[in-house]
Order: C-alpha cells, then structure tokens, then sequence
C-alpha cells in the first residue's frame, strides 16, 4: 500500500518475461521498498561487521565514565555502569536480527509442511489441523511468547523458539489457503493425471507456485518477530544481560530517564527503523508479487 | 442464520479442547520435575511432596489432564503458589484495571483510526492519503514500549504535564484516573489505531466505487451525506468485526504497556507470574485470554452476519 503511496511509475510489460524479473522490476521501481531494503541491508552490514564497527567493548564497564551524555568520545553516550551505548546498539543488532531471522524460518519450517498437508490432504485431518491453529491463533501471539519463554526459561534461543513457535499458525493457515485455492488448478490436475505421486505435486507443482505470498508474509513476519524479540528482551524474557539487545537496553533505561534519556533514545530508534525498513520492503513486495495492484 | 451460529458455536468446542492441551502442555515443558519447579526456591521435600500430591503430578498424564479440565471447568484455575490465592481471585481482582485501560485505547484507535481512514479514502492518491498510510506504517512498526518510554521523556520528565508511572483508581479520583491512564491508553490505541485506518481506507475504497455511492452521488446528495450515510455505515462493517479481533493485540500491548507505566494489570500480573515462577498463575491468564477471544470472536462473527443484511438469510 504504502509503496504505491510513493509513486510507483506505470509498468511496462515485456511478453515472455519470467514472472519473477517482472515482479523484481516492479519491486525495482518503488521506491519505499527500495528505501526499506537500503536500511535492512544496512543493519545486516552493521551486525555482521560489529567487530570491526563497534569503537569499543560493548561488555566493558568503565566507572570513570558512568552516564555520560553523547561526546565525541562516546557518540551515543554510556550507560549507567559506563559502557558505551554506540557500541551495544551495534553489537545489539545481532540479537534482533538473529531473533527475526531464526524464529520466522523456525515458524516457516513447521508452519508450511502443515499447511500444505491440511490444504492437500482435505477431510478429517484438516479439520483436525485447522482447530489445532485455531486454537494457537486464540491466544495472543506475545501472551504465547511470554508463556513459552516462562516455561522454557529466560534467554535469547528460547526466545527465538517461543516467538517461532507463535508463529506457526500465520504460515500455516496462509499455505493452507493457497493450497486450496491452486489445488484444483489445470496444472495441478495435469500433473496428477499423469499418475505423479502425491509428495511430487505438493513439492514440485504447488509449493513453488504458492511462495510468492510466503515470501511476503516472511518478510513481515521478520518485522514482527524483531518487536517480539525485543519486547521480550525488555521483559527480562529474551537476551540475558550483559549481552547488549535492544529490548534489554530499553528495560535498563527506563530506571534511568530522568539521568540518561540518551540510553533510551538509540535502542529504540534502531528497533524502529529496523521494523520500519521491514514492513516497507514487505508492503513493496507484496505490491510488486501481485499483479492486480499494479 | 440459525445453522450458521449452531455450527459456529459447535466449531468452539474443538478449539477449546485443543487450547486446553496447548496450556496444559505448557506444564511438561517445565525442565526435570514439575513439581521441584513449581516448588520455586522452596526446595524443602515435604513441600515438593506435597505439590505432587496436589497437582497430581504422580497420576498418568490422561489422567492430569482430565482433573485439571474438570477443574478448570468448575471456575478453579488452580492457586496462586507465591501469594497463596486462588488465580481466578487475582484475575478478577487486576481485570477491571486493564479493561479500562483496554477501553480508553479502543477509543483513541477508534477517534483518531476512523476518520484517518476515511479521509485517507476520500483524497485516494493525494498527498493527504500519502501522509495517512505513512502515519499508519510508523504506528505499525514502533515498539510500543519505546513510544511510551518517549512520552514519559516528553510530557513527565520534560513538560511535567504528566505522571509518569502509576494507577489511581477512579473511585479514588476520576482526575488522578484519567491523568494516569491517558498516555498508557495513546500507547496501547496507537498500533491499533494504525491497524484501524488501513482497514477503513481500504473498505470505504471499496464502497466508495460502488454503484449505490454512485447513485446518492447522481441523486445529489450532498457530498459529506453521501460518505457518512451511505458509504461509510457499509464500509462500517468489516471494521466492527476488526474491534474484537484486535484484543489480542491490545492485551499483549496491555502487557508492555503495563510495564513501562507501572500500572497493576492484568499484563502485569503474567509478568510478575513468570519472574516469580509461579506457573498455575501463567496458564490461568493465558487460559482465561484465549477464552475470551474465542468469545470475542465469536460475537464478532455474529455481529458481522447482523450487521450485514445480505448474510442474514
């Protein structure tokens, strides 16, 4: 929505063009999307490269230098037991990421084999599956983080298999749908009619034709997953300290608003661009995938 | 109308009976021996043996199940192991306070949700619709634990306009109430709000190139007449039903948002429940929320076939 909100300019269409490079020009020409890959590219460069990107050790303490405000020293100031805030938004970017990243192929890779069962399948089973994820859907996506990180324990791989988790039924009831709405496709009946076994038409025949709105939901899912991740980081449920996320550093800095908003000012702005950046390029692919929204 | 709220009353109870195993399974997932751990710090053997007794927990695991259900089933959500009461008491007691914060942030999303929706759709393609669904994307992707950490920053720390953190009651002082809950509930609205003005936008497009718009419009129906009498009690519908699907989103913003203002709520209470490893507390608030979404659900399903004439054969 919001990319065709910035312009996207009137397609030009190429006959026998592969699906998949028109959708890419299409995605090429908007430029939110374009705006929001920039900015994801940016964070994965940032967290891979924090090593060499971070001016100092995100763990050391320095008690000479306690709640300092920003200084060319420290750009983005220090915390309350002197460690350089700069450095742990950029080694935080890791635990966002990697929270995003794992928890949505966790959820990918549970949610989309049910998916495609339940649609195939049909009968009994889907009934049967479908209630299942209707009654995961019933409870609120972070109440179902919450609870499984309660019983899991506290830490970031739990956190990540918790939101995963939670996860599940989005992936599952969006393949479910696609299934039933190809599974009666011609290509479908051909590909049956020629005597394929069962598994060879789910996996060669529907599953490629159902990613393109997967791959959107993953891309959204990511944006999610990366607030969940956070959230249950300021929940004390996600990264435990004194390994930087951004969540956590949100929880620390709110005892210290009065003294050092600074602390809480760039966690929270790398969360949001990030997110920000993710539901754009989301929106510009899902515009892009879809050839009704030209 | 009548087959379709029996077979959707009937589709209840299969969700039901899996929420059920979902929470009761919640329990197995407790690392070594459940009751060791629901014993918390108390690791003396006479109480850890007392809990197993209590919970079952040396019974096969059918027949847990079946014993917690039949609990559940008679209002008993099992009992509080830090403060010694009854879970469904410690709900009930921290419900009315995060029900008025629910209400007060459905009214933001709703005051400042509609009619950006609306407007967005009036001005299709012009800027105004630009900066709306770009306003809608911001509500969308920031945390709301951070929005509220920035407005404690601005209009307590800064402006001191303000409380920062707390809850007065409103039998206490109305004022004071209202005073602590507004920045909670444009925090917890926020999102939703967002959520709000993109389905309005997209449902009042829709009716807005309808042939009845059309017709007011050809009738000579002022303009303003025909987009809130005629298009927007259509695009209406869908947007009703939205309200009650969107309390998962406000209870798990409830339970952020509770947090950063300290407010003594019902999100408060799951948090307070898994820092102090007291896991009947957990399962009762995540039982009792997927029950009264299923609720919620279900009312909106109705209200969506009573809403909408045409479903109503």
């Amino acid at each position: 929505m919001t990319a065709q909100v910035f312009g996207a300019l009137p397609a030009e269409e190429f006959p026998g063009e592969p699906p998949w490079l028109r959708a890419v020009r299409r995605l090429v020409r908007r430029r939110a999307a374009m705006i929001g890959l920039a900015v994801g590219l940016f964070f994965i460069l940032l967290a891979m490269a924090a090593p060499l990107l971070a001016p100092y050790d995100p763990l050391a303490t320095n008690w000479a230098a306690v709640r300092k405000a920003p200084s060319v020293i420290h750009l983005f100031g220090t915390d309350e037991i002197g460690r350089d805030v700069l450095a742990r938004v950029i080694w935080g970017s890791r635990a966002s990421l990697l929270a995003g990243l794992v928890s949505v192929m966790l959820a990918l890779a549970l949610g989309v084999p049910i998916g495609l069962v339940s649609g195939y399948v049909g009968g009994i089973l889907d009934g049967t599956i479908m209630r299942l994820i209707d009654a995961m859907l019933a409870i609120p996506f972070l109440i179902l983080a919450i609870a499984l990180a309660a019983f899991l324990g506290p830490s970031l791989t739990n956190a990540m298999i918790a939101i995963g988790i939670s996860q599940i039924p989005i992936f599952a009831r969006l393949t479910r749908g696609q299934v039933l709405s190809v599974k009666h496709e011609d290509y479908v009946e051909a590909a049956r009619a020629v005597g394929n076994p069962q598994y060879r038409i789910v996996l060669r025949h529907i599953l490629p034709n159902i990613v393109p709105p997967l791959l959107v939901q993953a891309t959204l899912a990511t944006a999610a997953a990366i607030i969940a991740e956070a959230s249950l980081s300021f929940l004390g449920l996600g990264q435990q300290p004194p390994n930087p996320s951004w969540g956590s550093m949100l929880n620390t800095a709110k005892n210290f608003m009065t003294q050092a908003p600074w602390m809480a000012i760039w966690p929270g702005l790398a969360i949001f661009s990030l997110v920000l950046s993710l539901n754009l390029f989301g929106d510009g692919l899902r515009d892009a995938l879809d050839p009704r929204r030209e | 109308m009548t087959t379709f709220l029996l077979r959707r009353i009937a589709l209840i109870v299969p969700t039901l009976f899996f929420v059920s195993l979902l929470i009761f399974g919640l329990q197995q997932l407790l690392p070594g021996d459940p009751a060791t751990a629901l014993a918390g710090e108390d690791r003396d053997p006479a109480v850890i043996a007392f809990l197993r007794q209590k919970y079952h927990l040396d019974q096969p695991l059918p027949v847990r199940y079946a014993l917690w259900v039949e609990a559940v089933a008679q209002g008993d959500l099992g009992e509080s192991i830090r403060i010694k009461r009854p879970v469904f008491d410690l709900i009930a007691e921290k419900l009315p306070v995060t029900g008025e914060l629910a209400l007060m942030a459905l009214l933001v999303a709703l005051a400042i949700g509609l009619p950006a929706g609306i407007i967005a759709a009036v001005k299709h393609g012009t800027p105004v619709d630009y900066g709306a669904s770009m306003a809608a994307l911001w509500g969308l992707s920031i945390p709301n634990f951070w929005l509220g950490i920035l407005l404690i920053l601005l209009f307590s720390v800064e402006l001191g306009l303000l409380p920062a953190s707390g809850f007065v009651s409103p039998a206490e002082s109305l004022q004071q109430n209202l005073l602590t809950l507004i920045m909670p509930a444009f925090v917890l609205g926020n999102a939703i709000a967002a959520v709000m003005m993109r389905h309005t936008r997209s449902a009042m497009l829709q009716v807005l190139s309808a042939d009845f718009v059309r017709t007011a419009r050809a009738k000579g129906l002022p303009e303003i007449r025909v987009i809130l009498r005629h298009a927007l009690r259509n695009a209406l519908i869908p947007v009703v039903t939205l309200g009650a699907l969107e309390f998962g989103q406000l209870l798990s913003g409830a339970v952020l948002t509770e947090q950063v203002f300290a407010i003594p709520g019902f999100g408060k209470l799951i948090v307070d429940a898994v820092f102090n490893r007291d896991y009947a507390v957990v399962q009762g608030v995540v039982l009792f929320t997927a029950f009264t979404y299923i609720l919620l659900n279900l009312f909106a399903d109705i209200a969506y076939v009573v809403l909408n004439p045409r479903l109503r054969t």
